[in-house]
This record gives C-alpha cells, structure tokens and sequence, in this order.
C-alpha cells in the first residue's frame, strides 16, 4: 500500500533512539491510524514519523484527508483506530511506549521525558499538557480582541495557575502582577518578531491577511509548544510573502527547538523548508520522503495530475497523444 | 467619487413609490383583516360574537400605507445616496463616543446617588415613595441583573434564557431560611448568592456543551421547569399563593418601623415609610455596584479575556489549550450567584413572592437588556435598562392619553407588545446593541517599551486592511 | 386496557396537531438553521383567524354546511397565517442573515412577544370559544363498567386533514422543483445559490409552507377543544418545539414521529399520572433529548467541521 521510505524512522529492532542523530529521534508517530465517518473512511491505515527538529510537510491533492489527519493528532476528532504517540525530552520514555499503550491512561513520565497518547486525549490537554499546538485552513484569531488580546489568551494556563485560579488575581497581590507583566513582555517579544508591535491594540480583524496569518502562528508559538502543527500557513500569501514565511518557520525551528509539521499546498515552500515529506491520497500514504525524493516520485505526480495508475510507467508518466 | 446630482422626484419615483405603498396596504390589509377588522366578544348569551373595527383598520392600513409611500419617494433614495459615499474613516465616531463615555459614567452614578433626595426635595416624602422604589430599586434591580446576565451572555457569549430562574433561587432560599431559621438578610444574602451559584453549577454542568440555539432552548426548559415545580411544590412553596411576611431587612439591626427601637424613633425624627424605602435604595445600588466592580475587576484576569475569546471562537479557545468546559461554567456559576444575590434583595424588599414573579418573560425581558445595550458592555446595558424598565413604568403615568383615546385606554396592556417590537426593531437596526464598541482588557501602550531588539527582516508592510472584522 | 385505547386513540390526535406545527420548526431550522422561536404564536394567531372566519361565515353569512364553512376557514386560515409569516421573515429575520449566530434568534424571541401581547391587546385577554360543531362519536368497543372507547366525528375529522396534508407536503418537498431548491439549500446555501437557486425565495416559500400548516393546525386545535386564548402559543410552541427535536431536528418524518410520541406521552402522562405536572414532563423531555440525544431519533449526529 504504502511506498518504501527511505528515510524511514526508528521501528522495532533498529538501533536505540539516544544513540541516533537528533533528527532521527521521533518527536510524533503516528502508527495505522483510520478514520471513519459513518460509511466514509476518510483516512486508511496511515502511518507516518516526525523527527524532533525537523520540519515535516503533509502534502496531498484537495480532499486527502490531511486537516482530518491534522484534527486527529490535534484531538478534536477521535480516530477510530490507530496510536499517536508524542514524546518530548529525554528520549529514552520512547520504551514505555508499548506499556502505555497495554495500561490505557494517556500519558507517562520517566527520567525528564514525557510521552503522550494524543488519541486518548480531548483537543485542549493536547495543547495543554502535551504541547501541540496548531493553525488552522481558515484563519481562527480573536476578531474583536486586539492583537495583544490574542497573544495574551493563549498565554492563559500559565496566568491562571499563576493568579491562583483568578483568587489571588483578584486581590491584587504582587505574584500575579509580576506574571502578568512577564506575559506581556512575551507577547511583546513575538509581536516584534512578526512586525506587529505597532498594531498591537488594533482588533485583530483589521490586520491585513498576511499579518493575521503571522499573528495566528505566534499565537500559537505563545503557547510554548514541542510541535507546531500548521494548516495551510502559506495560502493566500504572495511570493515575497511566502519567502518571509519560510524564514519565519525556519527561525521558530531553529531558536524555540519546536517541530513542526505543516500542510501546505505551496510546492515552493514545501520544498525550500521541508526536512521530510509525506504525501497523503484518499485517505492513504502513497509515498513518504526527502523533499528531493517526492518530487521525482511518479505516484505523487499522477495523484496530483489525476492521471490513472495503470499508465504511470517508472520514472515518468506516458502522455497520452 | 460618484456625483449624484439630486433630482426632484420625477413621475417615475412616484408611480414607483405609489405602487409600493399600495402593495405594501393590501399586505396590510390582509393581515390586519381578521384580528384588527374583527372583534371578538361575548354578548349577554355568552355566545362570541363580532364586532367591527373598520374605522381602525383603516387607519392602520392608511399610517402603514403612507409611512411606505414616505420611505420609498424619500428614505430609500437617500440610503442609496448615502450608501455610495466613500465611508468615514473608523476613528472619527469613536473619539467623540469616548469623550461622551469619559463624562457620561460619572454623571450617572453621581445622579444616581442623589436620586433619593433631589426626589424627596421635589415631590416631598409622599410622592418621593413611588419615585424612589417603583423607579429607582426597580430599575437598579434590574441593571444588577442585566449586568450579571452581562457575565453569562455578553462576556462569554452564552445564550441563557432561564435566568430567573437563578433570581428565583435566591429569593426563594431568603424567604424560606429567614422564616423557618429567623437568620438575619445580611448572613442570607450571601448564603443565597452562594446557592445560586451551586444551582449554576448544576444546571450548567450537563447542558454547555451544547451549541448555542440548543443552550438557549435547554436553559429555557429549566428554567420552566424550576417555575412549574414552584407553582407545584405546595408543601414546600405553597405554589401559587407564595410565601408571604417575609422579615424585612434592617439597619443593621435596627427595624423599620414606628416602634421605639425603630429606625425613625432612635435618630429622632416622625415616622415614615421612606427611610426603608431610601434604604433598599442605597442597598440595591451597592450591590448593583459591586457586580459592575467585580465584572470589570474580572475583565482584566485571564479568566474573563477566556470569556471573551470563548464568545468569539470556541474551537480557537480549545487549540489554545484552555478547558472550554470549565470557562463556560465559571461564568454560569458567577452569573446565577448575582442572580441570587438580587433574588435575596427582591425577596426582602417586597415581603412576600410568588412564582408569577419568575416567568420566562422576565428572563426574555432581562436578555433583552443585554443584547439591547450592547453585549459585554456595562454603561449599555445600564442605560438599556432604564429606558426599558423605566419607559415601561413611565406608561402607567401617562394618564393623560385617556383624554385622546378615551376612558378605557390602559397604556400598561401596550407596554409587553412595545417591549417585542423593541426587540425586533433594535435587532434589525443595530443587532450589536446600543454600545457596540468594546473597550480592550489590556494595552501594549500602558506597559513601557521593553529593550527588545526586533529579530528577522524589517519589512514595513502598508497594505490597506483585507477584513474589517467587528467579531461576532 | 379500554382507558389505554382511548387515550391512544387521544394521543394520536394530539400528536397530529403537534406534528404539524413541529414540520414548521424542523423545516425553517433546516433551511436556515435557525430556531422559529415565533413559530408557536403563528400557530395561535392562526387558530384566531380561523375564529375569526369562522364567526363570520356562521352569523354573518348564515352558513348552514359545517364542511363546507370548514373548509373555507381552513383555506383562507392558511392563505392570511401564509401572509402574516412572509411578512415576518421579511422584516425581522431576512435583514439578520448575516449577522451573528444569536441575532434571529432574539428577533423570534421579540416577534413571539409581539404576537402574543398583539393579540391580547387587539382581540381581549379572556379565552375565547365557540359552541361544538359536532359532537357525534363512533363507539368502538364497550367495557362491562360502561366505559366506552370511541372516536369522535373531530378526531377522525383531524385524522384526515393532518394526513391529507401531509401527503401533499410530502408530495411537494420531494417531486417538485421547489422542494429540490429547498433540499438543495438545506445542504448548502452558498452552492445552491451559484447553481441559480433564489434563495431568499425559497427561504420565503418555506415559511410560507412552515406557517399554511400551522395553520392547518391551528384550525383543527380550535375546531378540536373548542377554545383558544392569546396564551396558547407558548407551551403547545414549546411541546411542537421538543417533538422536532425527538424526532431529529431537519428530519420531517422525524418531525411527524415526534409529534405523535409527544402527543401520547403528554395524554398518556395525564391519564395515569397527574394532570399538574403534565407540561413539566414536556420540558423534562425537551432537556434530556438535548443533552443526551441531540440529533434526535430519526437525525443524523453533527460533526462539527474544524
């Protein structure tokens, strides 16, 4: 069903996890999972790894199925079947794996790493505890609030736990103040990053498209997540725009050691930034690779050209004259 | 820029606007026909029999027919006009508005708390009672509720439409406790308020996950039923009849009346009426008062930023990793807590209830102060309040209309059907209310620049905004 | 099991009037997803039309044909409650369309109290009713206490014209061009705009349908009980209300089917139980299907698009 990869990821009998690269240590593995909705199997017996620090793309034509991928990992849809494990820190928490899965709670702790079965768990402790956070197709901001309003609100866990669950806010003492000014200087911190400093008490509404796309990413990256999942961060975006994003996302990999993992469209991009690729149709992992590999795959070209599979010759595709 | 140049209104416009209104008066007509035409009455037999109206019915399809007329010839053309010009910047309405808000709050609550005697020095201690507590604690009861429904609906975008019951909670939870355990109003208000809440919880607890619609027809079925169950209860309730000789509430301590401890005998002066009534109007300010406090106190803390980011975008909210769940019941639970606090008042001021008091009409009637005022907004919703529960109390003194439309005219049976078409009107014209503008929780501009170097490339974007976005 | 029978035989005709206003809600909330809070005052300004015409082709035109009379109070009912519906989603809901999720909502909410407090003021506050127009019964069985199971002349009466009508509607939402365009915008309003639908049409025709069989309804609820007040629109609204639920909100057979399981259960639940708490048991329902069962019986469960 799905390609051979070369660039697979660690499974059952390869070498340890601590003794390989950074890169190779997964950060996110998703093993067969399956999605249905009645009748309809959106996504069949999908798997796929993401490495720590790498910036992963999920590629496919119109309808794959990779936001539903994405709500899946994210926990606003529960996959019918399937492991989605996370882990962060100390890799060596990746051998509790099987004992977590036989146990049936959600999460587990060992030495300074934690690792998370995302399918066990509701959309906001996915963010909450195992620290994914995600963009969304059509941009989700705070309309009415201003733009420091929105990085503040994701910033809202650390600021309630630190106000004593809104008791000590309220009387005013100084440990709240204190955080809350440390979230400002946060907030303040990306807004200068994505140039919006000067729009800072404007409605988020009114930000041009590109602004508001920004915002909504640093408003995620305020939520001080491992992985970073983005849904179609370039759409809409001119090339020069495009550019800056993928400096932008290059920047938040490299100086906030977060992964991402990204569904975009924009084959430019997709191949300047991408580490790791993995292409989705119908549902199905139809090929999974470099950048430089995908490009030449002549599965991936047929999906998106619409081509039938029976007239793919290797290397190439028959035209039909 | 278009230059329209304005024409007199040619043949064309009038036919036009002529055959609208006739249209417009056979609708009318049509609709008018069987309820306005006919009346129905029952004659010394006890048969239904009819009556006509047609002088009335005309009239009402001529205004109708006219008005229609008026807007097609005049009003339509200058929308149209209007609707043309290149619109005015956002900024210019807004510094107006401001400096009207900086001046308009401190006058209101210093009025406010002159209202007692400017009134007592007009119409002297007879008349002052009926403007003091008809108009004053009514109305400021009702701004306490609006402002504590404002938590529920306006800040975090919950539709609740059983509300009162919550009111009902607390002034049932005062009668029944002062009566049975004699405990004084002062230890039970807060009692109340805290029962309420507990009901809050419960209630809410099942029901908010449900999506807006849904929520607001589930809130409305409990709160029907907490009123059938009053009305049922007998035992407990004593159903329709209520529960009457309710304790009053004291100075601290000191009663109310014209004994020799009482209020009137200890400070020297002739008994009267008024003192408790100046009392319960000091009283209900205070507590209307610290609701606003605590609301705009709340604003500022992150639990009611999540509020306001949860009426805006609740999936947004949940990928933030806040726990949607338990943000909607905090504002469930402190909504219905100032809905007890003022049931407790209610109950106290009035000396017996019943559960007439609690309809779905009053909760319909409170929502409607929201969502009138302006949701989230506090000085909107206030004034929303008094235009509405003082328009209505104001009909019941226009006795003078008797003389235009004779002797049976009662202008309280009209005060419900204004109040709906109120509603509908101010939805249709201005569906964000009367304040729309919200005032933003924090600003980066009140915090002093950081020593932050700017990472990543300097691009000064110039774009003209793509969306103009109000929220929801 | 004579009581049982009879209050089945009740049920069912209760259920009939419940379902045909609950097709109103469930058709108006899936066209264009929006509860008809008003919808349950349209049903009583119906029923007061029908008085209306009624009284006047009695003691003005002297009319001595029950049916016929029946029949043109039933006809020009549907023609005027049509009217009084298109007007109203003309003027208070249209111009909301695009406004927030809430904004239609609260405009019902202000209509209902427009209408009702309209008719209080223009027709009185005292309930009205009419003498029985027929009172004949069919007797089906005989118990050997002298309990009697039949069914009325009326019951049969609202039997045949729920059902007729019910055909007939069924008949126009699925064969007819209409009903596909209202299908169509169901499912998605923006589509069905660019394949040339008119929407604000067939949004008006839908009301028009929504409000001709409160009508229907409303008719039969008078002819019925004999009696009707400015009061009526509220908890037989709310009740019409809980049966589209039960049956899936969107679903018009499912709106049939959760008029009828109402209308047993309310009858049911007043002959066994108590009268008293009888419209407690409808709200009861209404909450309990929401919570627990929000697509109803016969819906579909709503997976919310992220």
């Amino acid at each position: 069903m799905s390609a051979p990869s070369s660039s697979a990821a660690p499974v059952a009998g390869a070498p340890h996890p601590a003794a390989l690269s950074p890169s190779q240590i997964p950060i996110l593995r998703v093993e067969h999972l399956t999605m249905r909705f009645g009748g309809l199997v959106a996504i069949n017996d999908f798997s796929f790894t993401a490495g720590h620090g790498d910036i992963t793309a999920l590629i496919g034509p119109n309808g794959a199925g990779k936001t539903t991928v994405f709500n899946c990992i994210t926990g606003f849809y529960k996959p019918t079947e399937g492991r989605i494990a996370l882990q962060f820190g100390d890799p060596v928490v990746w051998d509790e794996l099987e004992a977590l899965t036989e146990r049936g709670t959600r999460s587990v702790a060992r030495a300074n790493g934690m690792l998370f079965l995302l399918e066990r768990m509701p959309d906001y402790l996915v963010t909450q505890k195992a620290r994914v956070a995600r963009t969304f197709q059509n941009i989700r901001l705070f309309q009415g609030m201003t733009v420091l309003e929105n990085l503040l609100v994701a910033q809202h866990n650390p600021l309630m736990w630190a106000s004593g669950f809104t008791a000590l806010g309220a009387l005013g003492l100084r440990s709240y103040a204190r955080a809350e000014r440390a979230a400002i200087d946060k907030a303040r911190y990306w807004l200068d990053k994505i140039n919006l400093a000067k729009r800072a008490d404007d409605p988020a509404g009114e930000l041009p498209y590109g602004g508001q796309r920004r915002l909504e990413i640093a408003r995620a990256m305020c939520t001080d997540p491992v992985l970073l999942c983005l849904d179609e961060p370039a759409a809409g975006l001119n090339p020069n725009e495009s550019a800056e994003l993928g400096r932008y996302l290059h920047a938040i990999r490299d100086e906030h050691a977060t992964s991402i993992l990204l569904i975009e469209h924009d084959m430019t991009v997709v191949m300047e930034i991408s580490d790791h690729v993995v292409v989705l149709d119908h549902g199905q992992k139809i090929a999974d690779g470099t950048p430089e590999e995908i490009r030449n795959d002549p599965k991936v070209i047929a999906a998106y050209l619409g081509v039938e599979e029976d007239e793919v010759a290797d290397g190439g595709i028959e035209t039909r004259s | 820029m278009v230059q329209e140049a304005s024409r007199p209104a040619s043949r064309v416009d009038l036919v036009r606007a002529l055959r609208e209104a006739a249209i417009t008066a056979l609708i009318a007509f049509g609709m008018f026909l069987p309820l306005i035409g006919f009346n129905t009455v029952q004659n010394i037999h006890n048969e239904l029999v009819l009556e006509t109206r047609w002088p009335l019915l005309a009239a009402l399809v001529g205004i109708i027919a006219v008005g229609r007329f008026l807007y097609a010839l005049l009003m339509a053309p200058w929308l149209a006009r209007r609707a043309m010009r290149p619109r005015k910047q956002h900024g210019e309405g807004a510094v107006w508005r401001a400096r009207l808000g900086r001046w308009l709050i401190p006058f209101t609550l210093g009025f406010a708390v002159v209202y007692p005697p400017l009134a007592l020095s007009v119409v002297g201690f007879q008349g002052a009672v009926k403007w003091i507590d008809n108009f004053g604690v009514q109305i400021l009861i009702y701004v306490m509720l609006g402002w504590g429904l404002n938590i529920v609906v306006g800040l975090a975008g919950l539709l609740d439409l059983g509300y009162v019951a919550f009111y009902a909670v607390g002034a049932y939870s005062y009668a029944l406790l002062a009566k049975t355990f004699g405990l004084s109003f002062w230890l039970l208000l807060p009692l109340a308020g805290c029962l309420a809440a507990f009901w809050g919880i419960l209630l809410g607890f099942p029901v908010l996950r449900l999506r807006g619609d849904y929520l607001a027809i589930v809130t409305l079925a409990f709160g029907e039923i907490i009123r059938l169950v009053l009305i049922n209860w007998v035992p407990v309730t004593n159903g329709y009849a209520g529960i009457s000789s309710i304790p009053r509430p004291t100075f601290f301590g000191i009663p109310f009346n014209a004994s020799d401890e009482g209020f009137a005998a200890r400070l020297g002066l002739e008994f009267s009426p008024i003192y408790r009534t100046i009392f319960l109007y000091y009283l209900i300010l205070a507590l209307a008062l610290v609701t606003a406090a605590v609301t705009l106190r709340l604003r500022r803390l992150p639990i009611g930023r999540a509020w306001e980011a949860l009426r805006e975008d609740e999936i947004a909210c949940r990928s933030l990793g806040i726990n949607t769940t338990n943000t909607k019941l905090t504002a469930f639970a402190m909504g219905a807590m100032f809905a007890g606090f003022a049931g407790s008042f209610f109950a106290a001021r009035q000396g017996f209830i019943s559960p007439e008091s609690f309809t779905f009409m009053e909760s319909a009637v409170i929502v409607a102060i929201v969502v009138l005022g302006g949701m989230g907004s506090l000085l909107g919703v206030a004034i929303a309040a008094v235009i509405m529960i003082g328009g209505t109390e104001i009909m019941r003194e226009l006795d003078f209309l008797k003389v235009v439309f004779g002797n049976e005219f009662d202008p309280t049976q009209y005060r419900m059907l204004l109040f709906g078409f109120a509603m509908v009107l101010i939805m249709v014209w201005k569906p964000r209310g009367l304040i729309a503008t919200r005032e933003p929780s924090a600003l980066l501009s009140d915090y002093p620049v950081a020593a932050t170097a700017p990472l990543g490339p300097r691009s000064d974007v110039a774009e003209p905004p793509l969306v103009r976005g109000h929220g929801p | 099991m004579e009581v049982f029978t009879q209050q089945l035989i009740n049920g069912i005709t209760l259920g009939s009037i419940y379902g045909l206003i609950a097709i109103g809600y469930t058709m108006v909330f899936g066209i264009i997803g929006m509860v008809n809070f008003a919808h349950g005052d349209v049903f009583m300004v119906s029923a007061f039309i029908a008085l209306v015409t009624l009284l006047v082709l009695t003691t003005w035109f002297g009319m001595g044909s029950v049916v016929l009379a029946l029949l043109i109070v039933l006809i020009v009912a549907m023609l005027l409650t049509s009217l009084v519906n298109w007007t109203i989603e003309r003027v208070a809901y249209r111009p909301l369309r695009g406004s927030f999720r809430l904004a239609p909502l609260i405009s019902a909410i202000g209509m209902s109290i427009f209408l009702s407090n309209f008719v209080q003021v223009a027709q009185g506050p005292r309930v009205k009713s009419i003498p029985p127009l027929f009172n004949d019964v069919i007797v089906l069985m005989s118990s050997s206490d002298g309990y009697d199971v039949s069914v009325s002349y009326k019951q049969l009466m609202v039997w045949a014209v729920t059902a007729a009508l019910l055909v007939a509607f069924w008949f126009v939402v699925t064969k007819t061009a209409l009903g596909r365009a209202q299908r169509a915008c169901e499912q998605d309003q923006k589509m069905a705009a660019l394949l040339g639908i008119d929407v604000d049409r067939t949004v008006s025709i839908t009301f028009v349908i929504a409000a001709a069989l409160a009508a229907v309804a409303g008719t039969m609820y008078l002819v019925y009980y004999g009696v009707i007040s400015f009061a009526d629109g509220f908890v037989p609204g709310v009740k019409a209300f809980t049966a589209a639920v039960l049956g899936g909100i969107g679903s018009l057979p499912g709106a049939v089917l959760g008029g009828l399981l109402i209308g047993l259960i309310e009858t049911m639940w007043s002959a066994y139980f108590s009268t008293d708490y009888k419209d407690v048991a409808a709200f009861s329902i209404l909450a309990i299907t929401m919570i627990f069962l929000p697509q109803g019986i016969l819906g579909r469960p709503d997976v919310e698009k992220v």
